[in-house]
């Protein structure tokens, strides 16, 4: 095994990590200003890929341009979701959420089973085993692509909530709930955006991860184990750390696969989850609260 | 509550125990499979229960103690041929290990709330996925338990009656324990601490022994339980048992019958069980082969009571057939 070896797995890896950062974003988003852990997250994305296949096998949509109207409807069923069933759950015990978002997931992950089997449903793209020859290694092309547009979708968000008037106001209602809806803030509608926004941060990674995995009803909850890993590993609510996060376990998923067994590459995820949820509960990025 | 039972609930529970006992008489062999699988929810429902619905500590990875009670006293029985009588002790004692160190983890660096359930996820996972590569154990090709030497209970082999009336006992004695528990002093505890830790803790109770205690009890328990389904199933294989489905799976008859209460559990089973089977049923006689829809159903009857009843159907079901004398306890709306 030599080095350039190594370092393309770590390269391939790096560009995975970005893709997961943008679904686990979504969470962080999510939990960051509504408070409520949405369980649901891997089935969505999972929901989202199965999109991006069905825009490509039905009108051959590349999804790296399917990825902006799945991410809108995506956004507007963060939205209807929000408003209809998961705002009279805000503030309410934490089991009672994780219990709404749970039975969700469990509906998504069967009806995807029901409708589209269990067999994976990979897309061919006509560029798909292209790639760069960067100075000894070797990268590609579609992992490339989707690690970049995962990284503007990101720093788009980012810009959003930095910048703009409801952005500000959508961290003011993080930052001080109680506060917010003194000053005349709409809460409610601000929350349901935020959930929106999750979501298209969700519907866009799931249209990436869909060039770079196979859709498959079973990674539903493989990838909200990821994202939460991802979150808590990057520190809740911390925009950055989401992103650190996903490269972080991109790449010792890509390690282990390499020494380990590729079977195994989850239970180096779970350990790291493990470490940090004792030396370091606030995440690498986050404030202890 | 048994104490908390008016005269009429007493009635109805001595029935219930009369019919279930007598059962076995005329059911055949489906329905006593069906009340198996429905004592056996409510036991490991009751064992989460005690930690989730008393103590207030939720776990989302209980499939770890059901997988580790089956893998420990299955490896005894064919690896040295000890009985799960005795390997039973074993198991729990693995178990509890495991159990104790979560919990450790979990209580002494101060994870709470969804963190210390990420944290049960991450160890049965984490386990699940070590089990697919121990190749003692079967690795993923998984570990199977011969079925020819029927009849000899004392190693608990032997037909569905013999599962039936040992599903029965444990889940009866789960809901002893249960009710005997809720009026102890650490009961008492459990309930201070599910409410407001900070409060309890004020007060003087030590939380970490009583949420400690609470641990153990709940993953003991279950581990009886993979004991049980190891030896009843006849064999195990690690991404079924130690799967975050099954966690899933063991927790829905306590929340849909009504979290911290002693009939909740058993309420939960006989409602979700039947249905359940009567969904898988359904589509079977239309001749549809759908491997989702018992999941789908499972899915929409955890949202529904969660947004229609959140506190369970017990409590209400108590109300309106005045079953007893009191309300019986709730977890905090």
């Amino acid at each position: 095994m030599n080095a350039s070896f190594v370092l393309e797995v770590i390269v391939q890896g790096v560009l995975n990590g970005l893709v997961y950062g943008l679904m686990a974003l979504g969470l962080s988003v999510i939990f960051g200003v509504v408070r409520v852990v949405n369980f649901a997250h891997g089935e969505f994305t999972v929901a989202a890929m199965y999109a991006a296949f069905l825009l490509f096998t039905w009108f051959g949509v590349d999804p790296f341009v399917a990825m902006v109207p799945i991410a809108l409807a995506f956004f507007a069923i963060g939205y209807g979701l929000q408003v209809t069933l998961v705002h009279r759950f805000v503030g309410r015990a934490e089991h009672e959420q994780f219990i709404l978002l749970v039975g969700l997931a469990i509906i998504i992950v069967n009806g995807t089973l029901l409708i589209f089997g269990a067999d994976a449903r990979p897309i061919r793209l006509s560029y798909g085993f292209d790639s760069f020859l960067v100075g000894p290694i070797i990268v590609d092309k579609v992992r490339l692509y989707a690690a970049s547009a995962a990284l503007a979708v990101a720093a788009a968000l980012f810009l959003f909530f930095r910048f703009t008037r409801t952005g500000t106001a959508i961290r003011a209602c993080a930052d001080n709930l109680v506060g917010a809806a003194v000053v005349g803030l709409d809460v409610r509608r601000l929350y349901a955006l935020t959930f929106g926004l999750g979501l298209a941060c969700v519907g866009a990674a799931g249209a990436l991860m869909e060039t770079i995995a196979d859709a498959k009803p079973e990674l539903g909850p493989v990838y909200t184990l990821i994202a939460f890993i991802i979150v808590i590993v990057g520190g809740l609510g911390s925009m950055a750390g989401a992103l650190i996060g996903g490269v972080l376990i991109g790449v010792s998923e890509a390690l282990a696969g390499l020494f380990l067994a590729p079977s195994m590459k989850s239970m180096v995820s779970f350990a790291l989850l493990i470490l940090v949820l004792v030396l370091r509960p606030q995440g690498i990025m986050g404030r202890r609260v | 509550m048994i104490g908390a039972l008016n005269a009429r609930g007493r009635v109805l529970l001595a029935a219930l125990v009369a019919i279930l006992l007598a059962a076995p008489l005329v059911a055949d062999r489906y329905l006593v499979s069906v009340l198996i699988l429905i004592f056996y929810f409510t036991f490991v429902g009751q064992a989460w229960n005690l930690m989730m619905g008393f103590a207030g500590q939720l776990s989302l990875g209980h499939a770890l103690y059901v997988g580790l009670g089956g893998y420990v006293s299955a490896l005894l029985w064919l690896k040295f041929g000890i009985g799960p009588w005795l390997g039973v002790f074993a198991a729990v004692a693995v178990a509890c290990a495991f159990g104790a160190a979560i919990g450790w983890l979990g209580f002494r660096f101060g994870i709470g709330g969804v963190y210390f359930a990420l944290l049960t996820i991450a160890f049965a996972e984490f386990t699940r996925i070590a089990f697919d590569h121990i190749d003692y154990a079967g690795a993923a090709g998984g570990l199977f338990l011969r079925v020819d030497d029927d009849g000899r209970w004392w190693n608990l082999r032997g037909g569905p009656l013999l599962f039936y009336y040992l599903a029965l006992a444990l889940a009866a004695g789960a809901v002893v324990l249960t009710a005997w528990l809720s009026r102890t002093r650490l009961g008492y505890q459990w309930l201070a601490i599910r409410e407001d830790e900070a409060a309890a803790r004020a007060l003087g109770i030590n939380a970490f022994r009583a949420k400690m205690t609470a641990v153990l009890i709940s993953s003991a328990m279950t581990a009886v339980g993979g004991v049980f389904t190891a030896f009843y199933n006849n064999n195990l294989f690690p991404n079924r048992v130690f799967d975050i489905n099954r966690s899933i799976e063991l927790i829905l008859a306590p929340v849909v019958g009504g979290l911290g209460t002693v009939f909740g559990p058993v309420v939960g089973a006989f409602i979700l069980t039947p249905l359940g089977e009567a969904l898988t049923a359904l589509t079977d006689r239309l001749g549809i082969n759908a491997p989702g829809v018992k999941a789908v159903f499972y899915g929409l009857a955890l949202m529904t009571i969660i947004v229609l009843k959140p506190s369970g159907v017990w409590p209400w079901l108590a109300r309106v057939l005045r079953l007893t004398e009191r309300r019986p306890t709730e977890p905090r709306p």
